[in-house]
């Protein structure tokens, strides 16, 4: 037990399992990516009431479920590298936030997208739409305080407080922009209830959600043998890697 | 070998800081002035950019007001702690025997006191200039009183965490700005209320509800961020 | 497969602008965001390889260029 923590401590440890979990993970979701992307694109019976426009579900929905997990995932690794001092959750934590913001991106393109043909007009101030808007300044924000320092060691101990910081907020933010959508409703836009869903949408939108996550975990892990490698740079373990790369 | 001066509680230390604080800040009175002369101007702003239709205007005066109050209480909260992290007292705080918890208290509350109290206290001539009804001046002063607690406290968070920058400035807003949105809303909110002859005392008691929230933690995020900014 | 035909699958009864062109923008990021880092680690190897290079001794007596 204690010597997987120790290992996990270890950067070329992470590195090589980083790097042979991905050589499976990597592929296995891309080609997931792309089954769940044709089944919805091709094979699902449109929506009786908003046509084929519904079938951007398939990535709104995913890409915003994960962004926002995406937050809790930087802001758990935030506090475990503030509580435990582990650089690997800083690692970790720092390697979140691009992605995390390209996905509430994509969410929020989708979503907008999506309400042209649905609503007539490509933004509304709904109160989800606001939110995920919220969740991207959090992650940008993230990203500009990481640039902002140039000692990077203080920078990941900086972001780490403000993702701490985004976690307790995030669910007063949701909530009161909730509640603000609630009094100021508009009556022209008639949003749909939460109908129930039909088995063959709710399959390939649960198989699209999963893929997503992997997509996500394997962003991240990228991401982190890139930071592992500039972090260690005057290391053995990175210059004999480096020499290999060479030959 | 003579025992140390003793410390002084924390309570008296943190009063002494606070007192501090204020005469710093009573010594250069302009910039008290600068934030409620920062609010008349950006309230002169919006008939010009509107229209003056009064009707118009008093629609949109609680939003208005709220906005300005948050904008002026982000462009002081920068400087919070910029001069005691320059000349490094702020470094002499972090080794006092006292919690920096409540030092860090004393900072904010003093803070609070030269821009938030001041600005609710003037903002009914401000609300009077863009005809906010006058039934719902009581739930603006009430409610910026409150509210500007907490942008405050959570100014404090990004001024702690950017201190040690040489660019901070704009990083402070595009970091601090989506935890001020709650306040915003509530705080509009309970004037808009008030203008409508609805009770704004809920609006008002979910700003107090921030304000305990915000006392209790934001200290403690200030504070890491103070070490962070003092340690790089 | 749901649609008939190609263009009946392009179209999508009118809402094909949109739906087809929030898949490709989404793919788009996503392919961005799968090869970043991936450049990135090769830029940084490929950078480190090169300084390795240059301080190799023996090899070629060139100066080194500040």
């Amino acid at each position: 037990m204690w010597s997987f923590f120790h290992k996990l401590g270890s950067p070329p440890w992470l590195f090589r399992i980083a790097g042979s979990i991905l050589r499976w993970l990597l592929p296995v979701t891309l080609v997931a990516l792309a089954v769940g992307l044709v089944w919805g694109l091709l094979f699902t019976a449109p929506d009786f009431r908003q046509g084929n426009s519904y079938r951007i579900i398939y990535i709104h929905v995913p890409a915003a479920v994960v962004a926002l997990a995406g937050y809790y995932v930087m802001a758990i690794a935030g506090a475990v590298s503030l509580i435990w001092k582990m650089k690997m959750a800083d690692v970790a934590m720092k390697a979140c936030a691009p992605i995390g913001a390209a996905l509430t991106f994509i969410a929020l393109v989708t979503g907008s997208i999506w309400g042209k043909p649905t609503w007539g007009t490509w933004w509304v101030w709904d109160a989800r739409i606001t939110s995920m808007l919220i969740l991207l300044f959090l992650y940008l924000g993230v990203v500009a305080l990481y640039e902002a320092y140039d000692n990077k060691e203080a920078a990941g101990k900086a972001c780490a407080v403000l993702s701490l910081v985004g976690m307790v907020n995030i669910p007063i933010i949701y909530k009161s922009v909730d509640w603000w959508y609630s009094l100021h409703q508009p009556a022209s836009i008639k949003f749909t209830g939460e109908s129930t869903i039909d088995p063959s949408m709710l399959y390939p939108l649960l198989w699209m959600i999963v893929t997503f996550y992997a997509l996500f975990t394997c962003c991240l892990l990228m991401n982190m043998r890139a930071e592992l490698l500039e972090r260690e740079a005057r290391t053995n373990w990175v210059k004999k890697l480096a020499a290999e790369n060479r030959a | 070998m003579s025992a140390p001066a003793e410390a002084p509680a924390t309570g008296a230390f943190c009063l002494a800081l606070l007192r501090r604080q204020l005469t710093l800040a009573a010594r250069r009175p302009i910039e008290i002035g600068n934030p409620l002369l920062f609010f008349a101007m950006v309230v002169a702003l919006f008939p010009l950019g509107l229209g003056p239709a009064p009707d118009k205007l008093a629609g949109f005066a609680p939003g208005i007001l709220w906005i300005i109050a948050l904008l002026s209480n982000l462009l002081t909260s920068e400087t919070v702690f910029r001069s005691d992290f320059e000349d490094g007292s702020l470094e002499q705080l972090l080794l006092a025997p006292q919690p920096l918890f409540m030092s860090v208290l004393a900072y904010i509350g003093a803070h609070w006191l030269t821009t938030g109290l001041l600005l609710a206290l003037v903002s009914p001539v401000f609300a009077l200039m863009i005809n906010l009804p006058g039934q719902a001046i009581g739930a603006l002063v009430a409610s910026l009183l409150l509210g500007t607690a907490v942008l405050s406290l959570v100014g404090g968070i990004g001024a702690a965490l950017t201190v040690g920058l040489k660019r901070g400035g704009m990083l402070i807003s595009l970091l601090i700005l989506p935890f001020y949105m709650p306040v915003l809303i509530f705080g509009s909110a309970a004037v808009q209320n008030a203008v409508l002859g609805t009770p704004a005392v809920p609006y008002l008691a979910i700003l107090g509800a921030m304000l305990c929230l915000a006392i209790a933690l934001a200290p403690l995020a200030i504070a890491a961020g103070l070490r962070i900014s003092v340690d790089a | 497969m749901y649609f008939d035909s190609l263009s009946a699958a392009l179209s999508m009864d009118g809402h094909g602008a949109y739906v087809w062109s929030a898949y490709a923008i989404s793919l788009l990021v996503l392919v961005l965001l799968v090869r970043a880092p991936r450049r990135r680690q090769q830029m940084f190897l490929r950078q480190l390889a090169g300084e390795q290079k240059r301080r190799q001794p023996g090899l070629t007596a060139k100066p080194e260029v500040e």
